[in-house]
């Protein structure tokens, strides 16, 4: 059964070795851009100690440890694997040199020498989510969160409802200059933000809104690549709905909030995904405004604490895991449409 | 669950009409329906009147001007200065001869990553495509494999990859499993230049392997299945009518992943932070650093290197034009 | 209930005049057809009217008032559009109820109004329904209703049965037709069917390149077309057309020579011709006699038999063709020589400017 399945080829009927290869090569596929990602979802749950383990293990196992009645700390505990004590396990009070010094956790009060290669650490299966429960209480995570959640919502409302009021103008309207307009806007794209950096920053600054959210929402909020996806779309919905609304004392307004904007839904709907992408993603321009850590977005919070000697990777991986969840959900539930609306359109 | 989210939707899809209702058609009786699409111009013109339009200007100003003041009225006048200090060296093939040696090994840097990241994207984006347009099943499963990770923030592709190249990381614990040396990937400059091409392929082939895919599915089937008749090798059938017919689409991509690939800088600056020494530093960061992260910061001089970079992206913008219209006429 | 006025309408595009200067009155309550070929600007005048298209010069008025500068929507017209213009996003109901919603109609009286015009057009099944999950027929009906809810002072249809089939557009045309009786509006309908227009209109208006050729009743269109664009577009089949010579004026209408120098007798108005000028005759396919032993020869190419009634397609000397419509059946068959015969009060005779002689005996009414 399985076997037919995969071995669906060209109506050939015959496995030959161009499958094999494909199939190697989608295998590799799923490893390499999966792998890692599922890798750090994995050391994410890990204790710090565990993540200093080297060479680390997949699954995230914890040194087990044991209270021992006289000492104040949880003891290591070591299984023994040479020697007269062999397949015992005692836990270890210290190191000295060669030598460790451990202790049956039944009978605490004989010390025992063990030399350190004849013990091998006992680990047990464990989730560390004291990583992920830490972010909230230590790091602020909530109001990094909260940034990034506020600037993409926002700036995804005002993308929306801006791009295709131009879009519903150049599409719908014959006007003196419609075609310069048209052409200036899409002779933007030639134009990306990275090249005028500094007088952008100069603009933004005169308004006042550096190291607020309203700084990062305001310079991208007027696309051409959703202007332009837009207005492609609309050029498809009949100019008699348009006038037939008119006929039924529709304002242009309404005209546009009622009927284009409704039918231009499935267009609408793949710029929302591209606002949502740039803007929980972005990085540069948010680093450049944002300097004052309690504006700063996940993006740049992550940023921030890699480059922080003390931060240590238990909290950074799962801030990491935190970040690519929302995304990630969202893949996995439009995966189709995404594809569907970025092939289409060649944009991201 | 998702009713009460609906509605919540709903009113407020209501509420907005309402309120920019009695203003537009005010402001329609006002300026008279065939003035109208100016209307709803109005506010995208703006934006891009404030952070597209008159930057470009000020840019200009700005490259001319000195000192680290971000106010114009108080930038002196410079000339030609920024960029004469910019491209002055004893010999071009030399960064250290020159007086900004940081630009011009950022400028070689980046000339190096553009040709070599978009030449092995580009391959392997197209071997994938080729893979995914066979009849294989779960297509759209491994798309999306290919694809994921486009989706993924550059700050955090460059997390995953630094924790996987870490000293102590699992790269490392698999080739002392093999029994070679660990490496110390990102403090290597040549690894770390590798490890950066690396990592941005695999953060952005899906992307361009979705473009080829498309290009690859326009190709209609009963020409292969012509070629099939007359007898074509399989290697004949790819070189004679696959290429040619997915060459327009590919000239898109070539064209669109080096204007990209001149732009790079997130995930890198994240993920070598431009070192060992500057040996990943590309030109963006050059000027990201040169105009906001050092002090002083040196206004004039960074937006005189974007305007050199705006020249470069403004040929491959050109070329993608050029490609794109007789991509339609095609 | 509305008169509309046309006063030297005019509508110019950049560089080019569309409609030039069009004067028309449309009565209260008439069912008025605009049709002409594509192209010639009945559309265009139609949704000048509407107040899609703005007017260039002249003035519109309804029940006497200029309405040039008002919108669309405050004219208090209602249109049917060719492609129904349903909104795809709404149900049926929501369609009809749209129009009203926008004017801030109580909720009861949208809904009375809606239902009224649901029974009327018998949709009442499908209200919760969407335009797409609509058959051509089912959508052409909310359309119409849609126009009725508004209670409109003047209904505009814009082609309206073009994209049904056949059989349909017969059923459509009889219960707009019936609409018409019943409501009892001024009603202006754009097609380029003259059957649609002869069996619907109170009156005619045909139109070309953006002038009028002609304002009257169907059969006065018919009988007494005023040149010959309107004599070939009304009436189906095409009305045969031959060249001629004026050769005498006598008392009882003009004779003429024809190609083959035959003598024509016609009986119309002598007055407006000289002996010598060339003038185009016209006979419909119903009045030519075939199989007599006088007239044109011809060669009877096609013969379509429908057992009531025969149409015989033949071809005279000259390649010209010639339609020949036969009540009954005919013992002919293709490939024969026959005659058809122009009777004298059956020819129109057409100056060579275009215009008609005016036609002295009717046969029909006589």
């Amino acid at each position: 059964m399985v076997w037919s399945f995969i071995s669906r080829t060209r109506g050939r009927g015959r496995f030959d070795v161009t499958d094999w290869l494909t199939w190697g090569y989608l295998i590799l596929g799923i490893v390499l851009m999966f792998g890692p990602v599922l890798w750090v979802a994995m050391s994410s749950f890990k204790t710090d100690a565990a993540l200093s383990e080297y060479p680390p293990s997949f699954l995230p196992f914890a040194p087990k440890t044991v209270m021992v009645e006289g000492y104040d700390d949880p003891l290591p505990l070591y299984e023994i694997t040479a020697g007269e004590h062999r397949g015992e396990v005692l836990a270890q009070i210290r190191r000295i040199g060669l030598n460790a010094q451990m202790v049956d956790p039944q009978n605490p009060a004989e010390k025992i020498n063990v030399k350190i290669g004849d013990r091998a650490p006992a680990r047990e299966f464990a989730m560390a989510f004291e990583n992920y429960s830490k972010l909230f209480e230590r790091f602020n995570f909530m109001r990094y969160f909260w940034n990034s959640v506020f600037i993409t919502v926002v700036a995804t409302i005002i993308t929306v409802i801006f791009n295709s009021m131009a879009a519903f103008a150049l599409a719908k309207y014959r006007f003196r200059g419609r075609t310069t307009v048209f052409l200036l806007i899409i002779a933007t794209l030639m134009i990306p933000p990275t090249i005028n950096l500094v007088p952008i920053y100069l603009v933004v600054n005169e308004l006042g809104l550096v190291n607020t959210p309203w700084g990062v929402i305001w310079p991208a909020v007027a696309t051409p690549t959703g202007v332009f996806l837009l207005r492609q779309y609309m050029l498809t919905i009949p100019d008699d709905l348009l006038d037939a609304a008119r006929m039924d004392h529709a304002s242009e307004w309404r005209v546009y909030w009622r009927i284009v904007l409704p039918l231009a839904a499935p267009a609408i709907a793949v710029l929302i995904i591209f606002s949502v992408m740039w803007r929980w993603n972005e990085f540069l321009w948010p680093l450049i405004v944002l300097t004052r850590s309690e504006e700063f977005t996940l993006q740049l919070a992550l940023n921030a604490f890699q480059g922080d000697l003390q931060t240590s990777w238990s909290g950074l991986l799962a801030m990491t895991v935190l970040t690519l969840l929302p995304i990630t959900i969202v893949f996995a539930l439009l995966q189709k449409n995404i594809t569907a609306g970025i092939a289409q359109s060649g944009v991201k | 669950m998702f009713k009460p989210l609906t509605q919540a939707v709903q009113l407020g899809y209501r509420t907005a009409f309402n309120l920019f209702e009695w203003p537009m058609a005010g402001a329609q009786r006002l300026v008279g329906i065939s003035r109208v699409a100016w209307l709803f111009l109005l506010p995208n013109l703006l934006i891009f009147g404030l952070f597209t339009f008159l930057p470009i200007i000020l840019n200009f100003f700005y490259a001319t001007t000195g000192s680290d003041a971000i106010l114009l009225s108080q930038r002196p006048y410079v000339g030609a200065e920024n960029f004469s200090s910019l491209l002055s060296c004893t010999d071009y093939l030399d960064p250290n001869s020159c007086r900004r040696d940081v630009f011009w090994r950022a400028v070689y840097n980046t000339g190096w990553f553009v040709v070599l990241q978009v030449g092995f994207m580009i391959a392997f984006s197209l071997v994938t495509a080729l893979i995914l347009n066979r009849d294989i099943p779960l297509k759209g499963f491994f798309r999306g494999v290919f694809f994921y990770p486009v989706l993924l923030s550059p700050v955090v592709v460059a997390l995953i990859w630094k924790w996987i190249l870490q000293r102590y990381g699992i790269f490392n614990a698999g080739l002392e499993d093999l029994g070679l040396a660990p490496v110390d990937w990102l403090i290597d400059a040549h690894w770390a230049f590798f490890w950066i091409i690396f990592v941005s392929i695999w953060a952005h082939m899906g992307f361009y392997t979705l473009i080829l895919l498309a290009g690859l599915q326009a190709i209609p089937s009963d020409v292969y299945e012509a070629a099939e008749m007359d007898g074509a090798s399989r290697f004949r059938v790819f070189s004679k009518i696959t290429m040619p017919l997915l060459m327009p689409t590919m000239v898109v991509v070539v064209v669109l992943s080096l204007i990209r690939a001149v732009q790079a800088f997130d995930e890198i600056f994240v993920l070598t932070g431009g070192g060992p020494g500057s040996a990943t530093t590309l030109i963006l960061q050059y000027i990201y650093e040169t105009g906001f992260a050092s002090r002083p910061q040196l206004f004039g001089l960074a937006a005189a290197a974007s305007i050199l970079m705006a020249v470069v992206l403004l040929v491959l913008t050109l070329l993608q034009l050029r490609a794109t219209r007789s991509q339609a006429e095609g | 209930m509305a008169v509309v006025e046309l006063q030297k309408l005019v509508k110019d595009y950049a560089g080019f005049r569309a409609i030039h200067g069009v004067d028309l009155r449309i009565d209260d309550g008439e069912f008025c057809v605009f049709v002409g070929p594509s192209g010639c600007g009945k559309s265009t005048l139609l949704r000048m009217i509407a107040g899609l298209e703005e007017i260039s010069d002249g003035e519109l008025r309804i029940d006497g008032r200029r309405v040039n500068e008002e919108r669309a929507a405050e004219r208090g017209l209602a249109m049917v559009f060719q492609s129904y213009a349903l909104y795809p996003h709404m149900t049926v109901r929501e369609n009809l109820a749209f129009g009203l919603e926008n004017i801030k109609t109580p909720k009861d009286e949208i809904r009375r109004r809606v239902d009224e015009a649901a029974r009327m057009l018998q949709i009442g099944d499908y209200m919760e329904r969407r335009p797409k999950q609509l058959s051509g027929g089912q959508r052409q009906r909310v359309a119409i209703g849609r126009a009725v809810v508004r209670e409109p002072k003047v209904f505009l249809f814009d082609e309206p049965l073009s994209n049904l089939d056949a059989e349909l557009r017969v059923v459509m045309r009889g219960e707009i037709s019936q609409l018409h009786r019943r409501l009892g509006n001024t009603m202006i309908y754009v097609t380029h069917d003259q059957v649609e227009a002869m069996t619907m209109a109170d009156k005619i208006v045909v139109l070309k390149l953006g002038t009028i050729q002609q304002v009257g009743s169907p059969l006065d269109l018919y009988n007494r077309p005023a040149n010959q664009f309107v004599a070939g577009f009304i009436g189906s089949p095409r009305m045969n057309f031959f060249e001629a010579t004026v050769a005498e004026q006598a008392r009882g209408g003009i004779v003429a020579t024809d190609e083959g120098g035959r003598r024509v007798e016609a009986a119309v108005s002598p007055e407006r011709v000289e002996p010598g000028a060339p003038v185009t005759l016209g006979v419909r396919p119903e009045h030519l006699e075939i199989g007599s032993e006088r007239g044109h020869p011809v060669t009877v190419e096609t013969i379509e038999q429908l057992g009531g009634e025969s149409y015989l397609y033949c071809r005279d000397s000259n390649g010209r063709p010639i339609t020949v419509h036969k009540s009954g059946q005919t013992r002919i068959r293709a490939g024969e020589e026959a005659k058809v015969f122009l009777p004298a009060e059956a020819i129109h005779v057409f100056r060579e400017d275009g215009s008609a002689l005016e036609r002295l005996r009717i046969g029909e009414e006589a």
